[in-house]
């Protein structure tokens, strides 16, 4: 299945990564090559199988509805390339 | 002191022939003369030796344990409170966790000692430690060849004997793979043995974590330290944690039913000289009184393919948080939303990273769903009957790790399919979750070949028996590279 | 060409835990910016999702009271998309299998009728942060307290036809999710949030028009504004011969227009998977049961019980029951009074006519339920007339004390003693020769002019019945 370099924008795009002229059409070979070889899978019989999310046969724990987190913003933020006034900045966004 | 197992190294300490603050200084004067291997993308000296002296301490108190004092290194991948933690990537260089990852805080809480951080392909996303952002890592048996991925530093500095032991993680064979090209021991865990809380997502329902070191019984030590339950991880298993040395004492290798499948053995593209190391060693369980017959895992072959959809699927997913918004890398003087995510992912993640979350994503998209993501999970599902079925009738299953040894650095960098072939062998095994370890098993063309052991759910007390029993009739665990000052 | 309009609600109901749904941080209203945003919130590297039980507990009670499908096994699966709110670039959702299935919920129609309204679904997700473009120079603050919340997005078949069916259905599921206690429906801080679907189409046509979605709808007024200006929109757009086109439209309240959103992406791909942090949500018929038996009388039962034990009105029943504290309210004063007729009256008439010039909501009410019962009780032992009464319950609004205090400080005993009425009765026939001639000549309405008198000489405290006996009595001669 051949991806084009008009698809890897599409892809890029949607995945939010900004990707060079010449590496668009790198990743294309790159892509249709994977895909190609994933491809096998349909020739696979898989009539009446159900998917495996998980590997174990376990369900989800239930966690009692009691706080537990402090307050940690200034821990967490100081990590944080730009804030202000507590807040995250980013561009101003229209909407 | 360098060559001795943790076993050994905790009976020098508690025997008073040494103590850890030396074991964790010679560490650390090891690692810098070793530099050129590049298996650390950061070493803590200070916090190393303060946690050395304190565990003296506690030894001359009389509350020293197995690892109490025992110089480690945990993979990048592990978030360590106040400790830069890269995964090895540009997207974390400054990266400073608020918290430890569950592993780690295990392992403390053990009395070992952290020396530093070890190198690893990029999010843990390759088969040979080419893609990190800090360089590629050298195989410390020969230094013109890669030490596998994505654990590749841990294994180095283990093979290197800069430290006795190192965590790693494994989600397509990142654990094993590495440990047999650089001629170590390492195991995967049962998936939901060790949290994940903490430990930097790949692809969740395949990643964990696990111990790397030079024999069996350093796996089963380093096991013991690092399993148990944690409620922070929903899909972590409460189930008791066993006695592993014990077990793995208890294992004898008469009469243990050893599985060798068809499909591995009559795989192309393997190496002749692993092919005949791993010959070689199921003679020598043969020889120690196990029962080795043939199975068959007819999905084995779907294995690869579907691993490279589902993981880069949740791949995909798990890095968008990476955005510069709230840490990590962000672009200079973006112009707007868009520009900061595109700029700040586009130059914060490396080419292999990008690949595969553009694969994953694909895979989900609209319309391509049920042809790849839903079909792989169906595959996956007749990969994991094969194993159970298969499990009926053997206790353990043999084969090679990897189809080659350490290749060349370079060789395969530009084909990724050819990369993702290195995974063959050890692939299934996530996909069905089950344990497994890589353990030496001779050389090829002088350089490492590893034999893997796959062992049932929840069953790594008889895996290690297994790879135990075999570490006692032979001797490969022993050989150290040649030591290069 | 008569079209008729086909309208679907997405509702979005805040439950009102004590954390988020995948965190163990505070959910209170009103914190500083990211101080209850742990880091499971933030979404920082190696954090992962545990389930909070009490947001299941809540999701199964809504299910049970629209007589719905409680799964079984559901799924939690995300849903990918890029914003500053959105801290993991994914929202955690449910997609193909839900907690909550197929049910339904009875809305009264304007015309005193009853509709039934399918619910197609409920499902658990988490809400996203908060963007704040003001106040930030060129940039926006990202405030993300409100990440991880749990929400119940609650979905209903598109059967209703009309605005004002919308808003009828949207109060009764208000309504309802305040009864169960499962959120607080605080439509101001955005616990209780509205999506509509919007499309219309010839009468007669079953196939579905192309539908606009509306949003940023947090009232009920202005749900019923967008929703007449949209289809009076598509209407238009059809009728001028062109194509209704599919998007999301966001209501402008100063305008009373809804305007396509600028700039923004139409169509999204989410890219749903099963979400690989967590594991398939169990929920065993014992479960279900012990919800059930936790459950509150809900409105519909309850309003039934009021008309079958009160003999109430299928109106004052509704009314009554149009919220669990209204509800509390009025059976708490009927218990301490023992008219049930009576407190109807009065909780529907002078109490609730107070309130709403006041806009205050029962739960504010400055006479609570048992100072209310104490007024009604005078009216009943006939300390009071009703019309007193009247004056009395301002004055215990504005403070002046409770119904005892009122009526012994301004001195408005009614007055019983017959022969002071028969006094009073004697006086003003006697001052009012004229109106008595005619009176016994056949004006027999003048009646009332006598009654008025004597209240009027009494202050208004006289018993009125016994007014009515005792002047009957003497001007009958």
């Amino acid at each position: 299945m051949p991806i084009d370099a008009k698809e890897v924008g599409q892809i890029a795009h949607l995945a939010r990564l900004s990707i060079s002229e010449p590496a668009t059409r790198a990743y294309a070979r790159d892509l249709s090559a994977i895909l190609d070889f994933v491809e096998q899978l349909g020739a696979v019989d898989t009539e009446g199988v159900e998917s495996l999310a998980h590997p174990l046969e376990m369900t989800q724990r239930l966690r009692a509805d009691e706080p537990t987190e402090p307050d940690e913003r200034e821990r967490f933020q100081a990590i944080a390339p730009a804030t202000e006034d507590g807040h995250y900045l980013v561009p101003r966004v229209i909407e | 002191m360098h060559d001795q197992t943790i076993a050994e190294l905790a009976a020098a300490l508690e025997r008073g022939e040494c103590s850890s603050v030396e074991l964790t200084r010679t560490a650390i004067e090891r690692i810098e003369r070793a530099s050129e291997l590049n298996a650390f993308i950061t070493v803590t000296p200070e916090s190393a030796l303060a946690e050395a002296e304190a565990a003296d301490a506690a030894r001359a108190r009389g509350e020293a344990g197995p690892l109490t004092g025992v110089p480690i290194a945990h993979k990048d991948i592990f978030c360590t409170e106040g400790v830069r933690t890269s995964c090895g990537s540009r997207m974390l260089e400054a990266f400073v966790p608020p918290y430890d990852a569950f592993v780690v805080e295990r392992l403390r809480a053990a009395g070992a000692v952290s020396v530093g951080k070890t190198n690893m392909d990029e999010f843990a996303m390759g088969s040979s430690n080419e893609t990190s952002y800090f360089g590629a890592v050298k195989n410390p048996w020969d230094r013109r060849t890669v030490p596998g991925g994505s654990s590749g530093g841990s294994a180095a500095a283990v093979a290197a004997g800069l430290v006795p032991a190192a965590t790693g993680t494994d989600t397509g064979g990142s654990i094993r793979q590495p440990a047999a090209l650089t001629g170590i021991s390492g195991l995967k865990p049962t998936y939901g043995r060790v949290s994940r809380y903490g430990i930097v997502a790949f692809a969740s329902s395949l990643d964990q974590a696990g111990p790397m070191a030079s024999s069996a019984e350093d796996l089963a030590i380093l096991l013991q330290g690092m399993a148990g339950f944690d409620r922070r991880d929903s899909t972590c298993v409460d189930r008791p944690v066993p006695d592993y040395r014990a077990e793995m004492a208890g294992t004898d290798l008469r009469g243990l039913r050893v599985g060798l499948p068809r499909e591995f053995m009559e795989a192309e593209g393997v190496d002749a000289g692993v092919s005949s190391a791993v010959s070689a060693a199921t003679q020598a369980l043969r020889d120690a009184g196990a029962e080795v017959r043939e199975i068959t895992l007819p999905n084995a072959g779907m294995a690869v393919p579907v691993y490279y959809v589902i993981a880069p699927a949740e791949a995909s997913s798990n890095l968008s948080r990476f955005d510069g918004v709230r840490y990590g890398y962000r672009c200079d003087a973006p112009d707007d939303l868009e520009d900061l995510y595109k700029r700040s992912r586009g130059e914060g993640f490396g080419e292999e990273v990008q690949r595969r979350i553009m694969v994953g994503t694909y895979a989900l998209s609209a319309g391509y769903y049920d042809a790849y993501y839903g079909k792989a999970q169906q595959v996956r599902r007749l990969v994991q009957e094969d194993f159970a079925r298969a499990f009926e009738s053997v206790d353990v299953i043999a084969g090679p790790t990897a189809p080659s040894t350490a290749f060349p650095l370079g060789e395969k960098a530009d084909d990724p399919v050819q990369m993702y072939l290195s995974d063959i062998f050890t692939i299934a095994v996530n996909l069905a979750g089950l344990p497994a370890l890589s353990v030496p098993a001779g050389f090829g063309d002088g350089r490492p070949v590893g034999l893997q052991l796959i062992g049932n759910y929840f069953d790594e007390g008889r895996l290690l028996g297994a790879a135990h029993g075999y570490q006692q009739v032979t001797d490969w665990h022993r050989q150290r590279p040649p030591v290069e000052e | 060409m008569e079209y008729e309009a086909v309208i679907g609600l997405e509702l979005h109901a805040q439950l009102a835990t004590r954390t988020k749904i995948f965190s163990g941080a505070p959910t209170a209203y009103g914190a500083e910016a990211n101080r209850q945003a742990c880091a499971i919130d933030l979404g920082m590297p190696g954090m992962l999702p545990v389930l909070n039980e009490r947001a299941v507990h809540y999701a199964i009670r809504l299910g049970l009271a629209l007589n719905a499908e409680v799964a079984g096994r559901s799924v939690f699966a995300r849903k990918n998309y890029f914003y500053p709110d959105l801290p993991k670039g994914y929202q955690i959702s449910q997609y193909e299998l839900p907690v909550v299935g197929a049910g339904h919920l009875d809305i009264e129609l304007d015309d005193g009728g009853r509709k039934r309204i399918g619910v197609t679904r409920a499902h658990l997700e988490e809400d996203a942060g908060k963007s704040l473009h003001e106040g930030f120079t060129r940039k926006t603050g990202i405030d993300l307290n409100r990440a991880g919340t749990p929400l119940l997005e609650i979905v209903s078949e598109p059967e209703l036809r009309s605005a004002r069916e919308a808003v009828a259905y949207m109060k009764k599921m208000h309504s309802l999710v305040r009864y169960l206690r499962i959120c607080d429906g605080n439509m101001q801080e955005g616990s209780f949030r509205c999506d509509a679907n919007v499309s219309v189409r010839p009468v007669g046509e079953t196939r579905f028009g192309t539908r606009a979605e509306l949003k940023n709808l947090n009232s009920f007024r202005f749900v019923e504004r967008a929703i007449n200006y949209e289809i009076d929109r598509q209407i238009e757009v059809l009728e001028d011969g062109g194509e209704v086109i599919q998007e999301t439209r966001l209501f402008d309240p100063d305008r009373g227009e809804t305007r396509s959103m600028r700039g923004k992406e139409q169509a999204h791909d989410y890219r749903y998977f099963p979400d690989p942090d967590l594991l398939p949500l169990e929920i065993t018929p014992a479960l279900i049961d012990a919800v059930r038996d936790e459950l509150p009388e809900l409105p519909d039962a309850r309003a039934e019980r009021f008309r079958r034990d009160h003999d109430l009105s299928a109106y004052d029943a509704g009314v009554l029951t149009g919220s669990r504290e209204l509800a509390d309210y009025y059976e708490a004063v009927v218990a301490a009074a023992g008219d049930a007729k009576l407190s109807a009256n009065w909780v529907m008439g002078e109490l609730s006519g107070a309130l709403n010039k006041e806009g205050l909501d029962i739960t504010r009410s400055p006479i609570d339920a048992a100072t209310l019962a104490g007024l009604l009780l005078r009216i009943r032992d006939e300390t009071i007339s009703g019309k007193i009464a009247k004056e009395v319950f301002e004055a215990i609004w504005d403070g002046e004390g409770d119904a005892d205090t009122v009526i012994n400080d301004r001195g408005l005993r009614q007055v019983t003693d017959n022969a002071a009425i028969d006094a009073m009765v004697e006086e003003v026939i006697a001052a009012n020769p004229e109106q008595l001639e005619q009176y016994r000549a056949g004006k027999t309405k003048l009646m009332g002019f006598f009654v008025g008198q004597v209240m009027k000489a009494s202050g208004g405290k006289a018993n009125p019945q016994q007014v009515n006996e005792i002047l009957k009595r003497r001007l009958d001669g």
